[in-house]
Protein backbone atom coordinates (compact mmCIF):
# COMPACT_ATOMS: atom_id res chain seq x y z
CA UNK A 1 0.00 0.00 0.00
CA UNK A 2 0.78 3.67 -0.60
CA UNK A 3 2.85 5.26 2.46
CA UNK A 4 0.05 7.53 3.87
CA UNK A 5 2.22 10.40 3.53
CA UNK A 6 2.49 10.65 -0.18
CA UNK A 7 -1.24 9.58 -0.67
CA UNK A 8 -2.35 12.61 1.77
CA UNK A 9 0.06 15.08 0.13
CA UNK A 10 -1.32 14.59 -3.05
CA UNK A 11 -5.35 13.59 -2.39
CA UNK A 12 -6.13 15.53 0.84
CA UNK A 13 -6.83 18.93 -1.24
CA UNK A 14 -9.62 17.59 -2.98
CA UNK A 15 -11.38 17.23 0.56
CA UNK A 16 -13.28 20.34 0.15
CA UNK A 17 -13.99 19.81 -3.24
CA UNK A 18 -15.67 15.90 -2.65
CA UNK A 19 -16.95 16.84 0.66
CA UNK A 20 -19.37 19.48 -1.19
CA UNK A 21 -19.94 16.64 -4.11
CA UNK A 22 -20.87 14.13 -1.00
CA UNK A 23 -23.06 16.27 0.48
CA UNK A 24 -24.99 17.64 -2.80
CA UNK A 25 -25.66 13.29 -3.43
CA UNK A 26 -26.63 12.30 0.05
CA UNK A 27 -27.64 16.29 0.93
CA UNK A 28 -27.28 15.15 4.57
CA UNK A 29 -24.26 15.89 6.60
CA UNK A 30 -23.67 12.52 7.98
CA UNK A 31 -23.95 10.54 5.81
CA UNK A 32 -21.58 12.85 3.66
CA UNK A 33 -18.91 12.72 5.92
CA UNK A 34 -19.33 8.71 6.07
CA UNK A 35 -19.13 9.04 2.69
CA UNK A 36 -16.22 11.53 2.00
CA UNK A 37 -14.26 8.92 4.41
CA UNK A 38 -15.09 5.93 2.90
CA UNK A 39 -14.16 7.30 -0.49
CA UNK A 40 -10.54 8.14 0.77
CA UNK A 41 -9.92 4.74 2.14
CA UNK A 42 -10.95 3.02 -0.51
CA UNK A 43 -8.87 5.40 -2.59
CA UNK A 44 -6.05 4.67 -0.05
CA UNK A 45 -6.20 0.91 -0.91
CA UNK A 46 -6.31 1.26 -4.66
CA UNK A 47 -3.86 4.08 -4.70
CA UNK A 48 -1.10 1.70 -6.30
CA UNK A 49 -3.55 1.59 -9.12
CA UNK A 50 -3.87 5.22 -9.86
CA UNK A 51 -1.43 5.95 -12.73
CA UNK A 52 0.66 8.81 -11.39
CA UNK A 53 0.84 11.72 -14.06
CA UNK A 54 -3.47 11.36 -14.93
CA UNK A 55 -6.27 13.07 -13.29
CA UNK A 56 -6.45 12.64 -9.45
CA UNK A 57 -9.11 14.67 -8.87
CA UNK A 58 -11.32 12.71 -11.39
CA UNK A 59 -9.69 9.37 -9.92
CA UNK A 60 -10.96 10.55 -6.67
CA UNK A 61 -14.47 11.49 -8.06
CA UNK A 62 -15.47 7.82 -9.80
CA UNK A 63 -14.69 6.07 -6.45
CA UNK A 64 -16.72 8.76 -4.38
CA UNK A 65 -19.61 8.01 -6.82
CA UNK A 66 -19.37 4.47 -7.25
CA UNK A 67 -19.63 4.39 -3.25
CA UNK A 68 -22.64 6.59 -3.31
CA UNK A 69 -24.29 4.57 -5.77
CA UNK A 70 -23.38 1.33 -4.16
CA UNK A 71 -23.49 2.27 -0.47
CA UNK A 72 -25.82 5.13 0.00
CA UNK A 73 -28.51 5.45 -2.31
CA UNK A 74 -29.59 1.78 -2.41
CA UNK A 75 -29.89 2.53 1.88
CA UNK A 76 -32.56 5.76 1.24
CA UNK A 77 -33.53 4.58 -1.83
CA UNK A 78 -36.13 7.28 -3.07
CA UNK A 79 -39.11 6.73 -5.80
CA UNK A 80 -37.67 6.65 -9.25
CA UNK A 81 -36.77 10.01 -10.21
CA UNK A 82 -35.87 9.30 -13.27
CA UNK A 83 -37.23 12.16 -15.58
CA UNK A 84 -37.75 15.73 -15.48
CA UNK A 85 -40.30 18.29 -17.00
CA UNK A 86 -37.75 20.10 -19.97
CA UNK A 87 -38.36 23.15 -20.39
CA UNK A 88 -36.94 25.79 -23.19
CA UNK A 89 -32.72 26.95 -23.08
CA UNK A 90 -32.71 30.26 -21.58
CA UNK A 91 -36.06 29.39 -19.50
CA UNK A 92 -34.25 32.00 -16.78
CA UNK A 93 -32.88 34.89 -18.42
CA UNK A 94 -36.21 35.42 -21.01
CA UNK A 95 -38.18 35.42 -17.94
CA UNK A 96 -36.18 38.17 -16.76
CA UNK A 97 -35.79 39.82 -19.63
CA UNK A 98 -37.10 43.59 -19.88
CA UNK A 99 -35.79 44.34 -16.23
CA UNK A 100 -34.59 48.42 -15.98
CA UNK A 101 -31.76 49.57 -13.83
CA UNK A 102 -29.09 47.59 -15.43
CA UNK A 103 -25.46 49.03 -13.34
CA UNK A 104 -22.68 49.67 -15.59
CA UNK A 105 -20.86 46.60 -17.22
CA UNK A 106 -23.86 44.69 -15.75
CA UNK A 107 -26.90 43.64 -17.02
CA UNK A 108 -30.27 43.98 -14.86
CA UNK A 109 -30.56 39.99 -15.09
CA UNK A 110 -26.81 39.50 -13.54
CA UNK A 111 -27.57 41.45 -10.85
CA UNK A 112 -30.49 39.20 -9.86
CA UNK A 113 -28.20 36.79 -9.26
CA UNK A 114 -26.45 38.04 -7.02
CA UNK A 115 -30.01 37.94 -4.93
CA UNK A 116 -30.42 34.42 -4.55
CA UNK A 117 -28.95 33.31 -1.44
CA UNK A 118 -26.55 30.28 -1.09
CA UNK A 119 -29.42 28.07 0.51
CA UNK A 120 -31.65 29.10 -2.37
CA UNK A 121 -28.88 27.84 -5.20
CA UNK A 122 -28.36 24.49 -2.88
CA UNK A 123 -32.35 23.93 -2.62
CA UNK A 124 -32.24 24.18 -6.43
CA UNK A 125 -29.38 21.85 -6.87
CA UNK A 126 -30.35 19.38 -3.95
CA UNK A 127 -34.23 19.25 -5.93
CA UNK A 128 -33.05 17.60 -9.11
CA UNK A 129 -33.39 13.71 -9.44
CA UNK A 130 -30.08 12.29 -8.57
CA UNK A 131 -28.77 11.42 -11.87
CA UNK A 132 -29.55 15.15 -12.85
CA UNK A 133 -28.37 16.32 -9.53
CA UNK A 134 -24.68 14.52 -10.28
CA UNK A 135 -24.30 15.78 -13.92
CA UNK A 136 -25.06 19.50 -12.82
CA UNK A 137 -22.57 19.06 -9.89
CA UNK A 138 -19.73 17.62 -11.64
CA UNK A 139 -20.01 19.71 -14.62
CA UNK A 140 -21.03 23.32 -13.37
CA UNK A 141 -19.82 23.53 -9.45
CA UNK A 142 -16.54 20.75 -10.54
CA UNK A 143 -16.16 22.31 -13.85
CA UNK A 144 -15.75 18.62 -15.59
CA UNK A 145 -15.43 18.09 -18.49
CA UNK A 146 -17.98 16.06 -20.83
CA UNK A 147 -15.25 13.20 -21.04
CA UNK A 148 -14.02 13.16 -17.46
CA UNK A 149 -17.61 13.12 -16.10
CA UNK A 150 -18.69 10.25 -18.95
CA UNK A 151 -15.48 8.48 -17.16
CA UNK A 152 -16.71 9.37 -13.45
CA UNK A 153 -19.87 8.21 -14.69
CA UNK A 154 -19.19 5.46 -16.81
CA UNK A 155 -21.58 6.52 -19.38
CA UNK A 156 -21.53 7.14 -22.86
CA UNK A 157 -20.83 11.37 -23.76
CA UNK A 158 -24.06 11.63 -25.38
CA UNK A 159 -26.09 10.92 -22.24
CA UNK A 160 -23.80 13.38 -20.48
CA UNK A 161 -24.63 16.34 -22.46
CA UNK A 162 -28.17 15.30 -22.14
CA UNK A 163 -28.36 15.12 -18.53
CA UNK A 164 -26.21 17.88 -17.77
CA UNK A 165 -28.32 19.99 -20.49
CA UNK A 166 -31.89 18.68 -19.01
CA UNK A 167 -30.87 19.65 -15.62
CA UNK A 168 -29.54 23.12 -15.85
CA UNK A 169 -32.86 24.07 -17.48
CA UNK A 170 -34.81 22.32 -14.61
CA UNK A 171 -32.50 24.20 -12.33
CA UNK A 172 -33.57 27.91 -13.90
CA UNK A 173 -37.19 26.46 -13.53
CA UNK A 174 -36.33 26.07 -10.16
CA UNK A 175 -34.09 29.30 -9.41
CA UNK A 176 -36.94 30.88 -11.08
CA UNK A 177 -40.01 29.54 -8.97
CA UNK A 178 -37.39 30.53 -6.50
CA UNK A 179 -37.09 33.92 -7.49
CA UNK A 180 -41.27 34.91 -7.79
CA UNK A 181 -41.45 33.41 -3.93
CA UNK A 182 -39.07 36.37 -2.98
CA UNK A 183 -40.15 38.85 -5.17
CA UNK A 184 -36.60 39.30 -6.88
CA UNK A 185 -38.65 38.17 -10.00
CA UNK A 186 -41.77 39.32 -11.34
CA UNK A 187 -44.99 37.60 -11.77
CA UNK A 188 -45.70 36.44 -15.40
CA UNK A 189 -48.26 39.01 -17.29
CA UNK A 190 -51.53 38.05 -16.63
CA UNK B 1 -33.16 37.83 -29.15
CA UNK B 2 -34.17 36.90 -32.91
CA UNK B 3 -35.33 33.69 -32.84
CA UNK B 4 -36.31 33.77 -36.16
CA UNK B 5 -32.97 34.06 -37.39
CA UNK B 6 -30.97 31.04 -37.89
CA UNK B 7 -27.72 32.05 -37.14
CA UNK B 8 -29.56 32.99 -33.28
CA UNK B 9 -31.17 29.74 -33.33
CA UNK B 10 -28.40 27.68 -34.23
CA UNK B 11 -26.34 30.01 -31.25
CA UNK B 12 -28.90 29.50 -28.46
CA UNK B 13 -28.71 25.59 -29.53
CA UNK B 14 -24.92 25.37 -29.29
CA UNK B 15 -24.95 27.32 -25.80
CA UNK B 16 -24.00 25.42 -23.19
CA UNK B 17 -21.29 23.65 -26.00
CA UNK B 18 -19.68 26.78 -26.23
CA UNK B 19 -19.97 27.20 -22.18
CA UNK B 20 -18.48 24.43 -21.85
CA UNK B 21 -15.31 24.33 -24.23
CA UNK B 22 -16.73 21.60 -26.09
CA UNK B 23 -16.51 23.08 -29.51
CA UNK B 24 -14.14 22.20 -32.21
CA UNK B 25 -12.10 25.45 -33.15
CA UNK B 26 -13.87 26.43 -36.00
CA UNK B 27 -17.37 26.66 -34.61
CA UNK B 28 -16.07 28.12 -31.34
CA UNK B 29 -15.11 31.42 -33.83
CA UNK B 30 -18.32 30.98 -35.79
CA UNK B 31 -20.09 31.17 -32.55
CA UNK B 32 -17.82 34.36 -31.17
CA UNK B 33 -18.31 36.16 -34.07
CA UNK B 34 -22.37 36.26 -34.12
CA UNK B 35 -21.82 37.31 -30.20
CA UNK B 36 -20.16 40.06 -31.37
CA UNK B 37 -22.51 40.66 -34.03
CA UNK B 38 -25.57 40.22 -32.12
CA UNK B 39 -25.88 41.41 -28.90
CA UNK B 40 -29.49 39.91 -27.73
CA UNK B 41 -27.76 36.92 -28.07
CA UNK B 42 -24.20 37.91 -26.41
CA UNK B 43 -26.07 39.35 -23.61
CA UNK B 44 -28.22 35.91 -23.35
CA UNK B 45 -24.43 33.77 -22.99
CA UNK B 46 -23.27 36.64 -20.33
CA UNK B 47 -26.15 35.89 -18.44
CA UNK B 48 -25.48 32.09 -18.75
CA UNK B 49 -21.78 32.38 -17.86
CA UNK B 50 -22.38 34.39 -14.79
CA UNK B 51 -24.96 31.89 -13.51
CA UNK B 52 -22.58 29.29 -13.59
CA UNK B 53 -19.95 31.31 -11.74
CA UNK B 54 -22.94 31.87 -9.18
CA UNK B 55 -23.81 28.33 -9.20
CA UNK B 56 -19.91 27.04 -8.68
CA UNK B 57 -19.48 29.92 -5.51
CA UNK B 58 -22.59 29.23 -3.97
CA UNK B 59 -22.25 25.39 -3.60
CA UNK B 60 -19.01 25.44 -2.34
CA UNK B 61 -19.38 23.48 1.49
CA UNK B 62 -16.63 24.25 4.37
CA UNK B 63 -15.21 20.71 5.45
CA UNK B 64 -15.79 20.26 8.94
CA UNK B 65 -12.21 20.33 10.31
CA UNK B 66 -12.64 17.16 12.59
CA UNK B 67 -13.54 15.22 9.24
CA UNK B 68 -9.99 15.47 8.24
CA UNK B 69 -9.10 14.57 11.69
CA UNK B 70 -11.15 11.83 11.10
CA UNK B 71 -10.05 10.31 7.54
CA UNK B 72 -6.53 10.77 8.80
CA UNK B 73 -7.13 8.84 11.82
CA UNK B 74 -8.88 6.63 10.02
CA UNK B 75 -6.21 5.90 7.14
CA UNK B 76 -3.52 5.98 9.75
CA UNK B 77 -5.14 2.66 11.12
CA UNK B 78 -5.10 0.94 7.84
Amino acid sequence: MADQATFEAQAMEFMPSLYTAALRMTRNPADAEDLVQETYLKAYRGFGGFEQGTNLKAWLYRILTNTFINSYRSKKRRPEESDIEDVEDLYLYRRLGGLEGARAGQSAEEQVLEHFTEGEIKDALDSLPEQFRIAVLLGDVEGFSYKEIAEILDIPIGTVMSRLHRGRRALQKRLYEFGRQRGLVAEPQA
Amino acid sequence: MAEDKGDCVEAVHLLYHYLDGELTMERRVLIRQHLDDCPPCGQAFDFEAELRVVIAQKCREQVPPELVERVRKALGQE
